[in-house]
């Protein structure tokens, strides 16, 4: 039987009783996690702008909320897009005179325009995340048209006011329009390089939330967020063992959130972390994830990865295999040299037994001068570890103090005064 | 198809010791970069060489008083403006990967704003 979905005058067609309003609250509110990107992305094909197609899925989203009450499709996702796409013809049908505020996106040629094309979404994600928009923007971007955040949520998310969020998002979407930066998935040979810039927005994002500024030392909307683009990303591109690295890395620090954070709000640092309250069915899935990407390839993601796993598999943090950690960051090393790699190799060397802790301070110092690292916490809290083991307590009090001037979280300016009280005498 | 004008940004000391050889070399590799436009399927619409920015002139117009001329150009850069292109490719991804062929140190890109008759102004 053939319905029109979205007007006003649907009959349940079904015996079964109604859904409840918090029924369809909740199925509305998990196609919007779950098939927002999927049902923007196949109507931005259709309208070739941007704008036009964030109304209409927005407005598509609406008409569920109106209609779903008398009968919940069987695939909501399909219903939002047939929805969104008949909305945006309409209002194409109708505004054809009137003027458009920024030129049509570029696309390939014309290909079949049938409603289902599965990598529409990937489309979506290399332009948000085109290397021609600034790193803040693609961020911001990302989290407005992938995931569908208002701009009030984006801003919220980032910490940034809605003004400065709003004024991100427009000068990308009107750079995207005016620059003709093309709606398109990249070329086999430029892959390599765009899917980088991807990987690293998704994982900005799930930063942000994880080390976030301000009291709270996590915000859990904006790693889940981050989890699940990198769940979409696999999906997209299942061929790349990089998207999978990166949702194994993601999961496995995700699954240890509960323990990182003690009950009355103190961080707990992995050393000191209770690993009975690590999430086991996920910690297995990021290891699997890690493990099925590091057979394929020793890209960042999956080094970084790799070095998750060596932590969440070993019994404690003293019988952690230190020497293969050390060994994964100098491979990282070759490919990518930055300083923070080098802070954490350096920091990972202090922790292999019986190493010597001359030779690591001097790889720490040899960071300081390092602007990269200027007002990194982690680098004086390093040092400060191990001045402490060395018995220079003065200087490693004062390589607290340090850190803890630096960081811009509470809950590690807390802990980083303990560690400071805690020097003996 | 968009239209982008490629602003070559160069240090101009290069002048100061140039041979003729050196000159007729980089002329080459002007030539074979708008080769590889062409053959990229996309076309050079425009451009020059310009002479050493010591040689410009800049003339800003002032409320209520005459436009002042001055020596010199309008922003001093240690790589200066030393040429432009004006390119015609599918899109930016495009117009990137040429100007990563064009012989000078820094290229900015910037696209061309439509200014025909049915042309709408910018958003």
């Amino acid at each position: 039987m053939t319905r029109q979905p979205g007007t006003p005058t649907d009959v349940p067609s079904s015996a079964y009783p109604a859904p409840s309003a918090v029924e369809v609250a909740r199925v509305v509110e998990r196609a919007h996690r779950e098939s927002w990107s999927t049902v923007l992305a196949s109507v931005v094909r259709l309208t070739r702008d941007l704008d036009l197609a964030e109304d209409c899925t927005q407005d598509a989203f609406v008409r569920a909320l109106r209609s779903w009450p008398d009968e919940i499709p069987s695939n909501p996702g399909g219903w939002l897009t047939t929805v969104a796409r008949r909305l945006a013809l309409d209002r194409m049908r109708r505004e054809t005179n009137l003027r458009r505020k920024l030129p049509l996106l570029v696309e390939d040629p014309a290909g079949p325009d049938d409603e289902d094309q599965p990598t529409d979404p990937l489309r979506l994600v290399f332009t948000c995340c085109h290397p021609a928009l600034a790193r803040d923007s693609q961020v911001a971007l990302t989290l407005r048209l992938l995931c569908g955040l208002t701009t009030r949520e984006v801003a919220a998310d980032l910490l940034i006011s809605e003004p400065t969020a709003a004024a991100r998002i427009t000068r990308a979407k009107k750079k995207i329009a005016a620059a003709s930066i093309p709606y398109r998935i990249p070329a086999d040979e430029e892959l390599p390089t765009r899917l980088d810039a991807v990987l690293t927005v998704v994982h900005l994002v799930y930063t942000a939330g994880h080390v976030a500024a301000g009291p709270e030392l996590t915000r859990a909307d904006l790693t889940g967020r981050a989890v699940e683009l990198a769940r979409l990303l696999v999906r997209l591109i299942p061929d790349e063992p990089e998207p999978q690295a990166l949702l194994g890395l993601l999961l496995m620090t995700e699954a240890r959130g509960d323990a990182r954070v003690s009950e009355d709000g103190e961080l707990v640092l992995l050393a000191d972390q209770d690993r009975s309250r690590w999430d086991t069915p996920m910690l297995a899935e990021g290891v699997s994830r890690a493990t099925a990407a590091l057979k394929r390839g020793q890209g960042r993601f999956a080094l970084q990865a790799a070095v998750a796993g060596l932590h969440v598999t070993a019994p404690s943090w003293e019988k952690t295999e230190w020497r293969q950690v050390v060994r994964m960051y100098d491979a990282m090393m070759v490919s990518w040299p930055t300083p923070i790699v080098a802070l954490n190799r350096a920091a990972a060397h202090s922790l292999v037994p019986g190493a010597d802790l001359e030779a690591v301070l001097s790889e720490l110092d040899a960071l300081g001068n390092e602007p990269a690292l200027k007002s990194y916490a982690y680098l004086p809290a390093a040092r400060a570890d191990v001045l402490a083991r060395l018995g220079r307590l003065q200087e490693a009090a004062d390589a607290y103090r340090q850190a803890v001037t630096l960081t811009a979280n509470e809950a590690e300016r807390r802990f980083l005064t303990q560690r400071l009280a805690g020097l003996p005498e | 198809m968009a239209q982008y004008m490629f602003l070559l940004f160069d240090s101009e000391e290069w002048y100061d010791n140039v041979t003729p050889e050196e000159w007729q070399q980089a002329m080459k590799l002007h030539g074979a970069f708008m080769e590889a436009v062409e053959k990229a399927g996309a076309q050079v619409l425009g451009g020059e060489a310009l002479e050493r920015s010591s040689t410009a002139s800049t003339v800003r117009q002032r409320e209520g008083a005459e436009p002042l001329v001055t020596d010199g150009p309008f922003i001093e850069t240690k790589e200066a403006l030393g040429g432009y292109y004006v390119i015609e490719a599918r899109d930016l991804d495009q117009a990137l990967e040429l100007a990563k062929l064009c012989p000078s140190g820094t290229v900015e890109v910037r696209p061309v704003m439509p200014t025909g008759a049915d042309a709408q102004p910018p958003a």
